[in-house]
């Protein structure tokens, strides 16, 4: 379908069914039954089958016309094409439509406090007992998991296999006595994330998905969606400015919750776009050394940018080369955030001691200095996007391994 | 303006790059480098003469291909990373470029062609070779004769032409100077990097012809389109050493395995990586503001920063990865470490330019 026969008729659908004055999830159930929720979904789960341009030209419309769009925000993207990529009919039957709608939230389960850049050295437990998955262990930075209603989780369930073969993927009722969520407060004073702790928690077996051992390659599923930027994409979906009408109160609310843990991300990257109005607010732009690292800056940043641009372009013409993008673009925004943080540093001087509202920037510099550390960490660390340029593209050996054979013979964390 | 490399660009970089693997091999580079002309006429022929690689960047009606500062740099990046030894840096970069800015259309169509087609190895003789600003302090021209001196001037050796700028009445200007002109001194001078000649010009009352004006904006103009021109040689020197270091950890045994299968060792060449992607990008994109004229003002400075300080880089992991063979002269990656510490500071070092990215900027401190 050509852009122009889109635009028509997703905009003449919405002449016939939008209404500021709906609840929000009465809204979405039409949505859904229209065809419009998630057009890029196959026909039979409630899409039209769109390549990710025809989409975008319906999200386009809907941006015109201030429409709110089905629930997408945070993991729960991750969920849904997760579900859809490897669940069963049945599971896509009972999952897929709550979550359009906005009426369940998801979290991710995936890391433990053992196993962060090996997560398939994931040592929680699942085992079937009475018809039923029992699960023990313990997860760690869990996006929204102390509102979530299920959890998408990764658990061993043969200790006796490689690591990888001894996985298996469940969907997690959240709601049950055997799970609790607490907040984890990191460095910089924020609560994004939480830890969980399992005790028996019960899975039902049609809960398991991708079948018994098969959790790393839905695992791999999930991380791949993770890497295009599914859940961030998509956090840009606010609609500009105030908007009157009560569906509006209730759309803006699901964004605020969850997108709440994400404030500090800009902070995170090191806020360049600060730099330049910092340094002629101080009078640090007149010295010669700050200028010198500015420069710097500068030059990592557009060369960054025109590096990305190209990479994507030559994808976009069907290059055969092997382009390393996502690492690259992953270890070239450390090395941006470092020096961002280090030249606002040069430029406060001895203000860079104070936070809050009466600090830099009402606080937001001093929120650099203690949030840029999470960029090289956060999403696979510097060192593991390393080894993977290294292997990957330079085709550079791999080292040694200690982690081969059954599982339960690998030395790990206490 | 353009983002990719078009097809006919794609190809000129396969020609250049084939001509070159063939006819400036490592050995070839150590033949021409311990002699005191420093290249061999015959390639300089095959190359300039017959491919045509010394007009990329000419006007067709002058005699060149009708290209611009991104086949310059094509050509300029594919001459680093086999480190050709020859004037082509100084007659077509550097005097072909000079011309092309600041030079009087009669005297464009005059000199141009000899350039485009090497029957005229030609140089531009700067009295400063830090920045701009500098340029002009120490070369007068009165009643047609030029007196001063240039410190340094690239491959002047061997010029049959030297452009040169000197101070006169008319304020900065052009002029064109034979080789062998009555009153003109070429003394060698001791390099560090034997791959690119340098001497010291005295001029003694030397009969010159002034060919244009070099006003304040067309001195900029030429520092750019040369510091980019030496930014793609740098990229390319960059992408040598770091190929060869890469490959040479694959095949280096220590401790029962493979060098490159230390992390140690990975990671510093995930670092390279990133940094010499990063520098190219800035490279490309400043040909391409100088050929669109538009874009940063101080896209050049960016790319001759970035890719001095990505060549550097290399040139010391290329030596320090490969141990103790790396420091021995026997071992080549000297000879692109040499290259690499020459380029870094001709036409301004790293901090220089960075500081005049920031003047483009904001202004002077």
């Amino acid at each position: 379908m050509t852009p122009d026969r889109i635009r028509s008729e997703v905009s003449a659908w919405l002449d016939a069914n939008w209404r500021v004055d709906r609840p929000l999830i009465e809204w979405r159930e039409i949505l859904l039954d229209g065809g419009w929720a998630a057009p890029h979904w196959p026909e039979e789960w409630y899409g039209r089958g769109f390549t990710l341009d025809q989409t975008a030209v319906v999200a386009e419309v809907f941006r015109e016309k201030d429409v709110v769009p089905a629930a997408q925000v945070g993991p729960r993207g991750l969920a849904s094409e997760t579900i859809l990529a490897c669940g069963s009919d049945d599971q896509k039957r009972r999952f897929l439509r709550p979550i359009l709608t906005g009426e369940h939230t998801w979290c991710q389960l995936f890391s433990e406090p053992g196993s962060g850049s090996d997560l398939a050295g994931l040592s929680t437990r699942a085992e079937f007992k009475d018809g039923r998955w029992i699960v023990n262990g313990q997860k760690v930075w869990n996006t929204s998991a102390h509102h979530a209603d299920f959890g998408l989780l990764v658990a061993r369930t043969d200790w006796d296999v490689p690591k990888h073969q001894g996985i298996s993927y469940f969907l997690l009722d959240m709601r049950q006595p055997g799970v609790e969520a607490r907040p984890l407060r990191q460095m910089n004073g924020h609560q994004s994330f939480n830890e969980v702790f399992m005790t028996n928690a019960v899975v039902p077996p049609e809960d398991l998905i991708g079948g018994e051992g098969n959790g790393w390659h839905v695992a791999k599923t999930t991380l791949s969606f993770e890497r295009r930027g599914f859940s961030r994409r998509v956090r840009g979906s606010s609609l500009d400015g105030p908007k009157q009408g009560p569906i509006y109160a209730e759309y803006e609310e699901e964004l605020r919750i969850a997108t709440e843990p994400y404030t500090w991300y800009p902070q995170r990257e090191g806020r360049v776009d600060l730099v330049l109005p910092r340094a002629r607010e101080t009078g640090a732009i007149n010295d010669p050394a700050t200028r010198q690292e500015i420069a710097k800056l500068i030059c990592l940043y557009t060369g960054a940018k025109l590096a990305s641009d190209g990479a994507e372009a030559r994808r976009k013409a069907g290059t055969t080369e092997i382009i390393p993008a996502g690492s690259i673009g992953k270890l070239a925004a450390s090395v941006i955030a470092r020096q961002a943080s280090h030249v606002h540093t040069m430029i406060s001087g001895a203000e860079a001691m104070l936070s809050g509202p009466d600090s830099a920037a009402d606080g937001i510099v001093a929120e650099v200095l203690v949030s840029v550390p999470a960029i090289s960490i956060a999403g696979g660390t510097d060192e593991i996007q390393r080894n993977i340029i290294s292997e990957r593209v330079l085709g550079m050996p791999k080292g040694f391994r200690a982690d081969q054979g059954p599982f339960r013979d690998i030395k790990r964390n206490a | 303006m353009q983002t990719e490399f078009s097809k006919e660009q794609d190809l000129l970089r396969d020609v250049v790059a084939r001509a070159l693997r063939d006819k400036s091999p490592a050995t070839a580079v150590r033949e021409q480098m311990a002699t005191d002309r420093g290249y061999d006429p015959n390639v300089w022929q095959e190359l300039c003469g017959d491919a045509g690689l010394a007009g990329v960047h000419v006007p067709e009606v002058c005699g060149g291909a009708g290209g611009g500062a991104v086949e310059l740099g094509i050509v300029a990046e594919e001459m680093g990373r086999t480190l050709f030894c020859g004037p082509w840096f100084a007659s077509a970069a550097m005097a072909g470029t000079a011309l092309l800015e600041a030079a009087n259309e009669p005297d464009r169509q005059a000199l141009l062609p000899g350039i485009a087609d090497g029957s005229t190895i030609a140089t531009l003789v700067l009295d400063d070779l830090n920045g701009p600003a500098g340029v002009g302090g120490s070369i007068r021209a009165e009643d047609g004769k030029l007196s001063g001196t240039a410190a340094m001037a690239v491959d002047a050796h061997v010029a049959d032409l030297l452009l040169v700028t000197a101070s006169g009445a008319g304020g900065l200007g052009l002029h064109a100077v034979e080789g062998g002109a009555p009153g003109l001194t070429v003394e060698s001078l001791q390099v560090v990097d034997p791959t690119r000649k340098l001497s010291r010009v005295v001029f003694t009352e030397v009969p010159a012809r002034r060919v244009g004006d070099v006003t304040a904006g067309a001195l900029d103009r030429i520092w750019d389109r040369i510091c980019s021109a030496l930014a793609h040689e740098m990229i390319g020197g960059a992408q040598h050493l770091f190929e060869t270091t890469v490959n040479y950890t694959k095949e280096r045994f220590q401790f029962g395995r493979p060098i490159g299968s230390f992390q140690a060792l990975k990671h510093r060449c995930a670092d390279l990586l990133l940094e010499i992607e990063i520098a190219r990008a800035l490279t490309h994109h400043s040909a391409r503001c100088l050929d669109a004229g538009e874009g940063e003002p101080y896209a050049a400075s960016m790319a001759k920063a970035a890719a001095a300080d990505a060549c550097m880089s290399a040139a010391r992991a290329g030596i320090q990865l490969r141990g103790g063979i790396g420091f021995t002269w026997e071992n080549d990656t000297h000879l692109w470490f040499k290259r690499a510490k020459g380029s870094e500071v001709l036409f301004g070092t790293p901090a220089i330019h960075r500081e005049r990215m920031m003047t483009m900027l904001e202004g002077a401190a």
